[in-house]
């Protein structure tokens, strides 16, 4: 099925079962512990042994020599492999690094061997035995110091460099001006479920159970490493533990799983351990992002600048901190520039809306210093300087654009008339307390995606497709599709995911999941209706799908009747026309923090949040209520804690496991509330839905910096903003 | 993790005499911070000795006026005890502001004394680490060093003790009592319990190889105000950046320790006499020779400014 005009009114619209608060459908499964995540997969296959991932102790050189001598001989050892002894290995096209690595080094903890043992502690302690000798080579770690080396980069949504009007001409024009300097740190995706997987070879035929949020990409990656037929490879991965971007790709535990079961002659399973995770993974890319903003006296911006600068190891890609700025304020004159300098850390890739996060977290502490300098209430100014056309190109409007609505209600709500415009007026006992607002900006992408319905004669809907649910809900709004589709209550549906075999859907990241996983379900379910309509000899265009039943005129027809004794069966897929080009499509939000600075100690705590969403309509109000109180909590970690500590001397992130790279626990994330416009856009598919997954994360971090200078009159524009960077400028205490 | 060899002693002379056979032997009480050690290499006993069965696990009141903490009384159970919540809540707060529920169910009132650093260096055995490697050298010093100590430090380890419990400790004198390998018992005050780093950061305590800890004893009660306040980035499960315990009298006397400062918890006796005089006055006898490092100075107006909102709030009733 194709969507090339915006949608008219469809069985969705009936809202009977879709947009309703529903619980979790693998709910029970997760709670009771019976959803099974990879590692715990005992049942699948038999006789699975234990791989056992050595990471390079060196950032950058050679292996000399290493010494497997005495791993071999351990007790309970089966097998281990190098890039030696693992035979030819392609590079994936989405990998930088190779994942087995040797006699090259490109960066510390890259996986050099899998060790194979009986059980898990033998895998471990052999691979301790392993002796690794190595030349260092002087490697690039510190992004300041190799800035000026950065190249023009590509995005993946536009060019390294845009330009509109005159921006050097009308910023130094400009009466009132902001030039300031931001740096975001390297930050880890953290997720609960380490990177897992358990291969079983049959002959040429590989079985791979992992946790893996693209498994059509993966299982092409894969194959493509290994130099096997794609159709060679099956994954399957039902219930993925968290990813935010880290587990998009195929990764070494994926590899070394298939290469350890070769070389063992039996099935194998890999966990990286999590102290291995934070260098040998990819991470979201530190930025140096300059802002320029010029505007005139009363607020109308009349030039915005943007330049970001990231580093990646050669062949990687910038981060693409820029994008949000073509787009969410207006302006004649206009600038972007992304530069990428090379550097020896572990890969730089996509983490929970690459871009946007640390590029509002920097945009929007420099849209809350303008509004100062020109002494209007950091709303208004936003709202002063709305679109709702694309500012690049004035004749593409956005297809929804409410983000002043979103910045009024949200001022409402969380009582913004409360906060005092002059910083550090409001103390509450040991407390300095200020308030904060960020935009948030997210596109709304959509990508081609497949699903499969089998209709079957006990009236029971089957959805196989391979979307994944990563934590986010796809089961649940699948479901919640296919039973309004079909006209069946929902535990009439039973919902298969995340299997190669099942057709290839879009997978869940950049947010595009949610819309485009159901709008293939659609697509399928409009298949299946026309089976049915066709094998009851009704006209498809009058039939009525409703209480497990097909009626056209007076005829009613149970559906299970009519799938008779072999069922029916439909596929197809949802394609896009240009719909996105003629429409800017984006999700849009407010997002209001409340903060506390201890005066004494500079600590900061969050103390009450809000996010108002223009995000299309909700397909689920609960998962999506839930996602974005995630983003928020990413968010809170973002201002204030997440910070992956590059060595700069011996090149790698020190702070490498879950003690030293702090995320929020409860205690740091009090009160959270959501509200949706809930307003369907008819432009972005028949679900007339967009993205809310990582809308939640994009404006909290600046929220939180801003309520910060709110509360206390500093300015920070280093995150994460810690007491440290306060202490020096507190009032005395006493 | 090496294979191991294991054991468990039903009485600490058996405890004692398994060690003192078995060379390469530890006490493993919770655990909690030992198996993490040894699944990384950090540690590699040969021989493990459970103490777990020991009969150390309760708190009694000794004849002085005091308590007599066994060595296995687990941390959320010596919080909670009514005795140490009346006469030294300070003990209570630190121990609840250290760990988490879980943790704090398993840790041990040894253990807590025993754990050893979290220097990101000293787990990462890829890393030169003086601690976890005599003579490889200090990857902290001129690294990361944010968390570090910033008093009594050496150019060999600038690592901290990580304990919250052992501040409150050393604030309120606890003196730890010990059998050794040859059935001696001995008090160890607390004041040396922990030593500097020096050119042995290995050597973290006095404890003799073997020498096995049978109780914490606390002196009769001192009154006063009993604060603890930690510092840190996150609201919870997160180890000291600075932490201070103190006790304050009506009449503004008083004893101050702190965490998160140096490689043991740090008390100067001689800085307590300027409590009248403030904040400052105390922290600068406190601080006195202090060497930060560039990441880590921030500890030092973070001392002073913590110590004062403590004073203030002892003050305030
Ligand atoms: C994630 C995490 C967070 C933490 N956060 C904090 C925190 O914020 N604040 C804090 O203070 N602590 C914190 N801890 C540390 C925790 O308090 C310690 O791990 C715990 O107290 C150790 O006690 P245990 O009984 O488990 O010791 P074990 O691990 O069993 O032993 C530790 C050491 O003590 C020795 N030992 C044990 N008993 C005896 C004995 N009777 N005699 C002689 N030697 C003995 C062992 O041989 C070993 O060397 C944290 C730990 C973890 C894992
Ligand atoms: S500070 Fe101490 S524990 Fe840390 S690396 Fe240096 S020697 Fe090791």
């Amino acid at each position: 099925m194709r969507f090339d005009t915006p949608a008219t009114t469809n069985p969705i619209d009936q809202l009977k079962i879709i947009g309703k608060p529903t619980d979790r459908i693998d709910g029970p499964l997760k709670t009771t512990g019976a959803a099974p995540y990879a590692y715990e997969r005992h049942d699948v296959v038999p006789n699975q042994a234990y791989g056992h991932v050595v990471g390079a102790a060196i950032a950058k050189g050679r292996i000399t020599s290493m010494d497997l001598a005495a791993a071999r001989r351990a007790p309970g050892v089966l097998a281990i492999v190098t890039a030696e002894n693992a035979g030819r290995l392609a590079k994936g096209n989405l990998n930088t690094a190779t994942l087995l690595g040797g006699p090259e080094i490109e960066h510390y903890h890259q996986a050099i061997a899998v060790v194979v043992a009986e059980s898990f502690e033998q895998a471990r302690a052999a691979a301790q035995l392993i002796r690794v000798d190595y030349v260092r080579a002087a490697g690039r770690f510190d992004l300041a110091a190799v800035k000026d080396s950065g190249r023009p980069a590509p995005l993946f949504s536009g060019p390294a460099d845009t330009a509109v009007g005159d921006f050097a001409d009308a910023f130094a024009a400009a009466p009132v001006q902001l030039d300031a300097t931001y740096t975001t740190p390297d930050q880890a995706h953290a997720m609960m479920e380490p990177h897992a997987s358990i291969a079983a070879w049959d002959g040429d035929r590989l079985t791979l159970w992992t946790s893996n949020q693209m498994i059509d990409w993966t299982t092409g990656e894969l194959a493509k490493t290994l130099g096997i037929a794609k159709e060679k490879v099956r994954l399957i991965s039902p219930f993925i533990g968290g990813g935010f971007g880290g587990k998009l790709f195929l990764r070494a535990d994926a590899l070394l799983a298939a290469l350890g079961a070769r070389a063992a002659g039996r099935p194998v399973k890999v966990a990286l351990p999590r102290p291995l995770m934070f260098n040998n993974t990819t991470h979201r890319p530190a930025t140096i992002q300059r802002l320029r903003i010029g505007a005139t006296r009363e607020g109308r911006i009349t030039a915005i600048g943007h330049e970001s600068w990231s580093g990646d190891l050669p062949g990687g890609k910038p981060e693409a901190a820029v994008q949000q700025t073509r787009l969410l304020y207006a302006g004649a004159n206009r600038l972007t520039t992304t530069r990428l300098a090379e550097l020896d850390l572990a890969e730089g890739n996509a983490m929970r809306a690459p871009g946007e996060a640390p590029g509002l977290m920097a945009l929007e502490i420099a849209i809350d210093e303008m509004a100062e300098k020109l002494g209007l209430d950091p709303i208004e100014f936003r709202i002063l300087n709305d679109t709702k056309v694309d500012p690049e190109k004035p004749d593409r409007p956005f297809s929804q654009r409410n983000l002043t609505q979103c910045l009024r209600l949200g001022a409402e709500r969380f009582g913004w008339s409360r906060r005092s415009a002059r910083p550090g007026q409001h103390r509450e006992g040991r407390w300095l307390l200020g308030m904060g607002v960020a935009a948030a900006y997210r596109g709304a992408p959509v990508e081609t995606s497949g699903a499969r319905i089998r209709l079957d004669g006990s009236g029971m809907v089957t959805v196989e497709t391979d979307m994944t649910d990563i934590g986010t809900g796809s089961y649940t709004i699948i479901g919640q599709t296919a039973a309004e589709m079909m006209g069946v209550p929902l535990d009439k549906v039973v919902v298969r995911l995340g299997d190669s075999s099942f057709p290839v859907s879009a997978g869940s990241g950049g947010q595009w999941g949610a819309n485009s996983a159901t709008a293939g379900v659609y697509a399928a379910c409009v298949k299946l209706r026309e089976a049915v309509a066709q094998k009851l000899g009704f006209n498809a265009a009058e039939v009525v799908f409703a209480d497990g039943e097909v009626r056209s005129g007076n005829r009613r027809v149970p559906l299970a009747e009519a799938a008779g004794e072999s069922g029916l069966l439909a596929e197809d897929r949802m394609e896009y026309g240009d719909l996105d080009k003629r429409y800017q499509q984006g999700t849009f939000a407010a997002q209001f923090i409340e903060a506390g600075v201890d005066a004494a100690t500079g600590e900061i705590r969050v103390r009450r949040m809000l996010s108002v969403c223009d995000a299309g309509r909700i397909l689920n109000p609960k998962t999506a209520r839930s996602q974005v109180i995630g983003g928020m909590t990413m968010g809170v970690g973002a201002a204030l804690m997440e910070e992956l500590v590059v060595d700069k001397r011996l090149g790698f992130f020190v702070n490498h496991d879950l003690a030293g790279y702090e995320v929020p626990v409860h205690a740091d994330i009090p009160h959270q509330e959501v509200i949706f416009l809930d307003e369907a856009d008819p432009t972005t598919s028949p679900m007339k839905a967009k993205g809310v997954a990582e809308l939640g994360i994009c404006g909290i971090g600046a929220a939180v910096a801003n309520a910060i200078h709110n509360a206390t009159g500093l300015r920070v524009r280093d995150y994460p903003i810690t007491l440290d960077k306060l202490l020096d400028r507190l009032p005395a205490v006493g | 993790m090496r294979p191991f060899t294991y054991e468990r002693a039903r009485s600490p002379a058996e405890a004692v005499a398994a060690a003192t056979r078995t060379p390469g032997a530890r006490f493993i009480a919770g655990g909690t911070n030992l198996l993490d050690l040894m699944k990384l290499e950090i540690e590699a006993p040969a021989h493990l000795i459970d103490v777990n069965g020991l009969a150390l696990d309760s708190i009694e009141t000794t004849p002085e006026g005091g308590l007599r903490i066994g060595a296995l009384v687990r941390n959320t159970d010596l919080a909670a005890d009514a005795r140490v919540r009346r006469d030294y809540v300070l003990l209570s707060r630190a121990l609840l502001a250290g760990a988490s529920g879980q943790l704090r169910n398993r840790a041990t009132t040894a253990g807590n004394l025993l754990q050893r650093t979290r220097c990101p260096y000293f787990y990462d055995t890829n890393m030169p680490c003086n601690k976890r490697q005599p003579g490889s050298g200090c990857a902290a010093i001129g690294g990361f060093s944010r968390q570090h100590a910033v008093l009594g430090t050496s150019e060999a380890c600038i690592a901290t003790h990580p304990s919250d419990m052992a501040v409150a400790m050393r604030a309120l004198d606890a003196v730890v009592e010990t059998v050794r390998a040859d059935g001696a018992a001995r008090s160890i005050p607390i004041a040396e319990f922990h030593r500097l780093p020096g050119d042995s950061p290995q050597m973290e305590t006095v404890l003799a190889p073997g020498e096995l800890i049978t109780a914490v004893t606390l002196p009769r009660p001192v009154g006063g105000r009993q604060i603890y306040r930690k510092v840190r980035d996150r609201a919870s499960y997160a180890f000291a950046l600075v932490s201070v315990g103190a006790i304050i009298q009506r009449d503004g006397s008083g004893r101050v320790a702190l965490g998160g400062v140096a490689h043991k918890p740090w008390r100067v006796e001689a800085a307590e006499a300027e409590l009248p005089r403030g904040a400052k006055a105390v922290a600068d006898r406190l601080l006195a020779g202090a060497r930060p490092t560039q990441e880590n100075a921030f500890k030092l107006p973070l001392v002073e400014r913590t110590l004062g909102a403590v004073l203030a709030e002892a003050r305030g009733g």
